[in-house]
């Protein structure tokens, strides 16, 4: 069975026009989805609602079989302890008023896993890069990638069933990026995760399956590999023409 | 001189770290400089210092001159000054430098306006308006209506990151900092972002300051390129050079991943 089913989805915020139209995939428990498509076509707010920080007005969103019901506090209570999500803006997610080691434990805290907490949140920065000396210090006490780290560690500390990561690397210079995807990829065995980014690269290296989003709508999912070699739509064709390359030595 | 800014063994330190140290470059009028490096290498202080917008917290020493002018222990007056006339900034988490209580439209007729009276120009509203909605347009907003009258927190990262760029050139500053102003972009609009900025500073003789991570853009936007790592310059010299033979292992690594990932492309991870 899917961990995740989106069926049919249609949101709109307020009054406004519709952001997602007929929204429909399903993710394998274990499968890291990459989420894919321009700016402003929906992409962080398809994560909010598989959060269930939005309700959709059309169609429903099963998670392990069962409805998300974003109005139940039992159910949500439930539900947050098994899914995590990294946001687009690593500042604003991050209390400013805590110490780090205050914020990396919170979800062993709320989720009562047993053990040393200090321990496993040094371990979780550690695998991000970043050393036990951070964890009494606060958030604007770091640079944009730090705080981006800090993020992902906590993210990841409770080994959550269900990863939601918007633009979690792309604040990250390459050297850290590899160091990131390889701990995403050495942990995606125990877990889902929904990848959002503009980094092409790092969908390819990290994601087997993609969905591609286009102005509120699906147009292309599949295998990464196979989307990759043959994109069948046109907006997709234009997204990986236009992804920047290397320049080439010149020849001598 | 047609030097636009010169750092001259800059250092900047809290009580108990240092976090830059011997750091110097310059950059000349016109010109479109890179500055890439490990995260937490002390790119954005820099950038902060050089707009005298350090944290309480952090000590600058060493000289950073600005359009003529000492930057380094001048009164805040002075900087006041500078900022928003001789030098722009895009910050690097755009949410942070916007003002969550204001509507994009007005956040971005601040600084037309205050560019129009400087350059004495006619500053009336519908004077304003059209220039709010040709740079809105410049920056490929969609939608100029809704997005006028939203806050912040009701747009996509992408489109708070161009309501900063367009912040940012509202002021046609002799020295514009872009701080990783495009990691929240697709890369179609990446690539026009990339357009408009080399064709602005062509067009105006801005010179650009432009941090960022991807290698392949810094490639496309700076003739010049400084590498950075743990507060210290660790390679400098032609973007085409330091990009495709750079010398230090750090830049190796570096342009090592980026190949990594242009492999992942290619179908070969
Ligand atoms: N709170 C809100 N109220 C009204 N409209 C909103 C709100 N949040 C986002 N939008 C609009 O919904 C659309 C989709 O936004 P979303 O943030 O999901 O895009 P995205 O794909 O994540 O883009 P980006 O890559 O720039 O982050 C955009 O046009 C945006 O302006
Ligand atoms: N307010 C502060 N107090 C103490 N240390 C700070 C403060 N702000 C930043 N630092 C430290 O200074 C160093 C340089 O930070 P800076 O933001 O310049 O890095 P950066 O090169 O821009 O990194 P990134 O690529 O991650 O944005 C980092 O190690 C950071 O932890
Ligand atoms: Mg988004
Ligand atoms: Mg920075």
């Amino acid at each position: 069975m899917s961990l995740i089913s989106v069926e049919n989805v249609g949101f709109a915020y307020g009054t406004g026009r519709a952001v997602l139209e007929d929204i429909s995939f399903q993710v394998p428990r274990g499968a890291n989805v990459g989420l894919v498509g321009e700016s402003g076509s929906g992409k962080s707010t398809l994560l909010r609602l598989l959060l269930g920080l939005e309700t959709p007005q059309k169609g429903r969103i099963l998670f392990d079989g069962a409805p998300l019901a974003a109005r139940d506090k039992r159910f949500m209570r439930g539900y947050r302890t098994r899914v995590q999500a990294v946001f687009q803006d690593p500042y604003s997610s991050l209390n400013p008023a805590h110490r780090i080691q205050r914020i990396v434990t919170e979800p062993l805290r709320s989720l009562k896993v047993a053990g040393d907490h200090h321990k496993m949140a040094q371990a979780a920065l550690e695998a991000v890069g970043l050393g036990p000396d951070i964890l009494q210090r606060y958030p604007r006490q770091f640079s944009g990638g730090q705080r981006q780290r800090i993020a992902i560690a906590r993210a990841i500390v409770a080994r959550p069933e269900l990863v939601l990561a918007d633009e979690a690397v792309s604040a990250l210079d390459l050297s850290t990026r590899v160091r990131v995807v390889d701990l995403f990829q050495s942990i995606s065995q125990q877990m889902t995760m929904i990848f959002v980014s503009h980094d092409m690269g790092v969908v390819a290296a990290l994601c087997d399956h993609m969905v591609v989003l286009d102005r509120g709508r699906i147009v292309e999912a599949g295998e990464t590999r196979a989307i990759l070699r043959n994109p069948q739509h046109a907006y997709t064709q234009s997204l990986l023409a236009s992804i920047p390359r290397m320049p080439v030595p010149a020849q001598i | 001189m047609d030097e636009i800014l010169r750092v001259r063994d800059l250092r900047l330190a809290t009580v108990d770290k240092v976090l830059v140290e011997g750091l110097s470059f310059t950059l000349s009028r016109g010109e479109r400089f890179g500055l890439i490096g490990e995260s937490g290498s002390g790119k954005s202080l820099t950038s902060l210092a050089i707009t005298g917008l350090l944290p309480d917290a952090i000590r600058a020493s060493g000289q950073i001159t600005l359009a003529g002018e000492e930057v380094v222990g001048a009164p805040e007056r002075r900087l006041v000054g500078l900022r928003g006339n001789a030098v722009a900034t895009v910050f690097q988490e755009p949410l942070t430098a916007l003002d969550p209580l204001m509507p994009l439209g007005r956040q971005i007729a601040q600084p037309v306006r205050r560019r129009l009276l400087r350059q004495g120009l006619p500053a009336t509203r519908p004077d304003i308006t059209r220039e709010v909605h040709t740079l809105m347009d410049q920056v490929r907003l969609p939608d100029p209506d809704r997005l006028m009258r939203a806050y912040p927190h009701q747009v996509s990262g992408g489109q708070r990151q161009r309501v900063a760029i367009a912040m940012a050139l509202a002021c046609q500053p002799k020295l514009l900092i872009a701080d990783e102003p495009t990691t929240a972009l697709d890369v179609t609009t990446q690539a026009e972002i990339v357009t408009l900025l080399r064709s602005l500073v062509t067009d105006l003789g801005i010179s650009l300051l432009f941090i960022s991570h991807d290698l392949a853009v810094v490639g496309q936007v700076a003739e010049r390129v400084m590498v950075m790592r743990d507060g210290h310059m660790i390679e400098a010299g032609p973007a085409d050079t330091v990009l495709t033979r750079p010398r230090d292992s750090y830049t190796q690594s570096l342009v090592a991943a980026a190949a990594r990932f242009d492999a992942a492309l290619e179908g070969d991870a």
